[in-house]
């Protein structure tokens, strides 16, 4: 019996989620005998061409990671969606833009004028940039077109199911394979269209193990501003962590080492835009009704869209910054 | 009649994206090779704004395989920002994690990356040339102990660094996470058990490629050979050290060009920009850019693990010292170092040489009492404005450059990242073999392009994957134990 | 012809919504721009009703609630107000004006003063013109057509 074809594939992103699939350990070894990897260019040597032989609908599952951010990112996505049986977007840059996300602070040409032109190190006299098509003697070149604002899997291709995480962790990926393998073992049916799989519906708080009290803040402090007390939570103690606007399924690993939360799950079920949660979060915390008062404390909080946004800027409500 | 054209696209095995463009002219020689970057996200630009002690944080993003040495750098930066000295149990912390990183991170290259090339052969079938081919080779039990290493690396990473993937917890002026006294009596058996890799890591290294003759050729063959400047930290003594030193350089023969502190590095490095990649070009000042050529009058230069040892006067811990020695033996007759060595396929071996120093520096650091300490964070009170900091990446230099406010928040972020330095060399070392093979009457087989992405693989392009999980058919079993010798795991496959 | 601005209004039910139906029943004039959404307190108003507000197509977004000590249920408008500002700080590093969100307090008696804000706050947004958000929407016919040019 021919086995299922599973493909992994990276656009705009950092290899973090290709690791994360590595540091399941022995998990991977029941991939690769229950999977015919048909596509894996950090780990195996198929082309683009190789995929495009492919019919379609012949991958049982496609795991897809990075944000879309360029003209090759977007037509590997369409690719692959057409290919592919089941497409996930795995890890947060696939479901919400992540760190590359950030770029919609900015824009591209401001991007390329530093990179290109002001920075320090570069010498570039003739103003040079890189080119989408640039013809040489023997030929011609091209390299894909950058977009100005980055995107998500789900706003480019449709996209079936989601994993979130920066990384997804390796327990949740071993648990979501483990679920997959059943399906398609025992022909049991495929969760609604557009679960979360691999994390939970609650907030980041409910996997954290710090002792929680009232918070009333008169001050934002910043995490290496203070010793932190390892037992309380970091929010009480002023820092601002993104832990009541974060879907559990980490573990909570940054706060118990002592550095808080930064989002990278995502927004909790049944929240559309993290960053205004927080926004919503924090407001409740802020312990003042002196409008004066509140302003000062609002305009002390360390860099608040780049903390609330820091993983979902491209899927927030707003999405980029206006130029 | 314009020539044909290939293109390798993507290129695999490796990090990141690229591509390579042959064009072969009518009579099927090579007419040119390009090698382009086709990315570019922009961190120096969207981290304007952010706190300067969330770059240790959002870094990490640029590498998700290294994100030890951004965490490192970034927060090495921090510290120069604000003038800050961490305390000694910080600092002992800090280059524990980046050992116990390096352990792990030079084994997935060596044994699933590049080794698969070296150890199978470049011509040896897709379906071969990955780590089951070179389990194949050498061994069952091998798979299991390359996965069990990588484990222990990624293990000291999650001890210290609060999370394997990505570490969170260096901080402006220290750490923010101690070790208990548990956790450094499981350091100090992973240090052991890491040196144990190390010693069968050199004897699978002896085995399979020093006591094959025709491998030994390729490595010494001037296809895969480029006379560059090579560039790397040492310590005071003039040693390899991944966390902190001094940059020197030195010229194809060996002699001193320059050394610089991090906060100096304008002074010397500079970057090109050619219209057909979008990944910069890095090169010395001092000599100056004449383009994709090498020798001494090109400012391209090298930074790679072969590089380090190039500029540096050995290594710090025996048995690597010993590897080191014999590996400049070999390839110079000279054992102290003096002349540097150019062939890019002795890169793998330096590779083995560095492990070997990571393994027997976690196995030694883990020992000291001082890093259960729990002074280990001096909260900053003021700021400088400004920092640089260099570490070693597995891939090469790194460089974090920082402005900020008074407040501490970023005005301008420059960073020059480990395998951009190889930008040039790399593309000079495709375009060297692929003239090579690309010629009248020969077919450009599946092999042959295989053999110029060698070129690209020695450097270890930011990316090393893949412990497993390929295309072969073959009766296996692998016994997968626990950390604590106890079987989890037996995996069976007949077909 | 002259913009004419898309405002969404939230309003309380105890205190600012009546006296918008104040102003109503009082025939007083005011210009018609504002859309009115009725929620039981102004501390209903997430900060993502707003950004989604401005996202959807309005080109400002009006807050308004009980003056402070008189919230129906104590404490709502409290947290409005802190609510508020904090969505005008993150629009604003959105590179929106922060002027296209307001906050105000109008009792159920200050029909004329409903009156008065809705007529400010309308010539304040026609005056910074209209909110296009650019990039907003992924636009797949132009990326496909540039995939066809790419790949001729």
């Amino acid at each position: 019996m021919a086995k299922p074809k599973l493909a992994l594939y990276w656009a705009a992103s950092c290899g973090g989620c290709e690791i994360a699939v590595l540091d399941t350990e022995l998990e991977i070894l029941k991939i690769a005998d229950f999977f015919d990897i048909v596509f894996w260019p950090c780990a195996m040597d198929f082309k683009y061409d190789d995929v495009r032989a492919l019919a379609d609908g012949e991958i049982t599952l496609t795991l897809f990671n990075g944000a879309i951010r360029s003209s090759e990112n977007y037509e590997i996505a369409k690719l692959l969606r057409q290919k592919s049986v089941v497409l996930c977007a795995f890890g947060s840059c696939a479901s919400d833009g992540c760190i590359p996300g950030l770029a919609n602070l900015t824009t591209l040409e401001a991007i390329q004028r530093y990179v290109y032109e002001d920075s320090p190190s570069t010498v570039n006299l003739e103003k040079i940039r890189p080119q989408t098509e640039w013809t040489v003697p023997a030929g011609t070149l091209r390299l894909p077109r950058l977009w100005n604002t980055v995107r998500t899997l789900p706003q480019v291709v449709d996209v079936d199911y989601i994993i979130p995480g920066c990384p997804p962790q390796p327990d949740r990926i071993k648990e979501v394979v483990a679920a997959v393998m059943d399906i398609l073992k025992n022909d049991k049916p495929l969760p609604p269209k557009g679960t979360v799989l691999g994390a939970d519906v609650r907030a980041c708080c409910e996997e954290c193990p710090r002792k929680r009290d009232v918070k009333k803040l008169k001050k934002f402090v910043r995490p290496h501003e203070i010793v932190q007390d390892p037992e309380i939570c970091l929010l009480e103690q002023g820092m601002v962590c993104m832990g009541p606007a974060t879907r559990a399924g980490c573990g909570a690993k940054c706060v118990q080492a002592g550095v808080p939360c930064r989002g990278c799950y995502g927004p909790p079920a049944n929240v559309r835009d993290q960053g205004a949660k927080m926004a919503s979060a924090i407001a409740g915390v802020i312990d003042s009704d002196d409008p004066a008062e509140v302003q000062a404390l609002i305009d002390s909080i360390p860099d608040s869209v780049g903390t609330f946004y820091r993983f979902t800027l491209p899927s927030s409500t707003l999405r980029r910054r206006q130029p | 009649m314009s020539p044909r054209s290939i293109t390798i696209d993507p290129i695999t095995r490796l990090e990141g994206h690229g591509k390579i463009h042959l064009f072969v002219d009518d009579d099927g020689n090579l007419a040119d090779c390009y090698f382009q970057v086709p990315e570019l996200r922009g961190f120096e630009v969207f981290c304007k704004g952010r706190p300067v002690e969330e770059m240790p944080r959002i870094t990490t993003r640029i590498c998700g395989v290294c994100p030890e040495a951004h965490h490192m750098a970034a927060v090495k930066a921090a510290d120069a920002v604000y003038g800050v000295t961490p305390p000694p149990a910080a600092l002992k912390l800090r280059e524990l994690l980046y050992n116990g990183f390096y352990a792990g991170d030079h084994t997935t290259h060596f044994y699933a990356l590049g080794g698969p090339d070296f150890v199978v052969g470049p011509d040896a079938p897709k379906a071969e040339r990955n780590i089951l081919g070179v389990v194949r080779k050498v061994g069952l039990e091998l798979g299991a102990e390359v996965i069990k290493q990588r484990a222990r690396g990624q293990r000291v990473v999650q001890i210290i660094g609060g999370k394997a993937l990505h570490p969170v917890t260096a901080l402006p002026g220290g750490m923010s996470k101690r070790v208990t006294k548990e956790e450094q009596r499981e350091l100090v058996r992973i240090g052991e058990e890491m040196v144990e890799f190390a010693k069968t890591t050199i004897k699978v290294f002896d085995d399979v490629v020093l006591k094959d003759p025709a491998t030994v050729d390729l490595i010494l063959s001037d296809t895969y050979c480029h006379r560059t400047y090579s560039i790397g930290l040492v310590d005071a003594a003039g040693k390899v050290n991944f966390y902190d030193g001094t940059v020197r350089v030195v010229d194809p023969d060996g002699n001193e060009l320059c050394r610089y502190r991090p906060e100096q590095y304008l002074e010397h490095i500079a970057e090109a920009v050619l219209p057909y990649s979008y990944l910069k070009y890095p090169y010395l000042k001092k000599v100056g850019w004449k383009g994709l050529v090498d020798g001494t009058d090109s400012g391209v230069y090298r930074a790679t693990p072969l590089s380090r040892l190039n500029v540096s006067d050995g290594m710090a811990t025996p048995l690597a010292q010993a590897e080191y020695e014999r590996l400049f033996e070999t390839l110079t007759g000279d054992r102290s170092g003096r002349k540097p060595v150019h062939a890019t396929l002795a890169i793998h071996w330096a590779r083995v040489v560095e492990l070997v120093f990571a393994c027997e520096s976690v196995a030694a650091q883990a020992r000291d009492e001082e890093i259960t300490s729990d002074r280990i964070h001096t909260p900053p009170t003021s700021i400088v404005g400004e920092g640089v900091g260099i570490v070693e990446a597995p891939r090469g230099l790194l460089t974090h450059h920082y402005k900020t406010d008074e407040k501490g928040f970023v005005k301008e972020a420059n960073l020059i990242v480990g395998t951009t330095n190889n930008n040039a060399a790399i593309s000079m070392s495709i375009k060297k073999v692929a003239e090579g093979l690309v010629r009248r009457g020969a077919d450009v087989t599946d092999g042959v392009l295989n053999r110029i992405e060698m070129a690209f693989r020695a450097y270890d392009p930011c990316f090393g994957c893949a412990t497993h999980a390929l295309p072969g058919q073959m009766p296996m079993e692998i016994v997968i134990r626990g950390l604590d010798g106890s079987v989890r795991e037996t995996v069976r496959r007949f077909c | 012809m002259s913009f004419e601005p898309k405002l969404v209004g939230f309003l309380c039910n105890w205190c600012s919504y009546t006296g918008a139906d104040l102003a109503g029943t009082a025939r007083m004039k005011y210009p018609p721009n504002l859309r009115v959404i009725r929620v039981m307190c102004s501390g209903r108003v997430d900060p993502n009703f707003v950004l989604e507000a401005l996202a959807r197509g309005a080109d400002g977004v009006l807050v308004l609630g009980c003056h402070p000590g008189d919230c129906h249920y104590s404490e709502g408008n409290y947290k409005c107000q802190r609510r508020v500002p904090l969505t005008k700080k993150l629009a604003e590093q959105m590179g929106i004006d922060p002027r296209r969100i307001r906050l105000e307090w109008v009792s159920a008696s200050e029909g004329a003063r409903f009156t008065q804000v809705v007529t400010e706050f309308t010539e304040q947004v026609r005056a910074l013109g209209p909110l296009h958000l650019a990039d907003w929407t992924f636009d797949s016919t132009s990326a496909d057509a540039q995939l066809a040019h790419e790949s001729r």
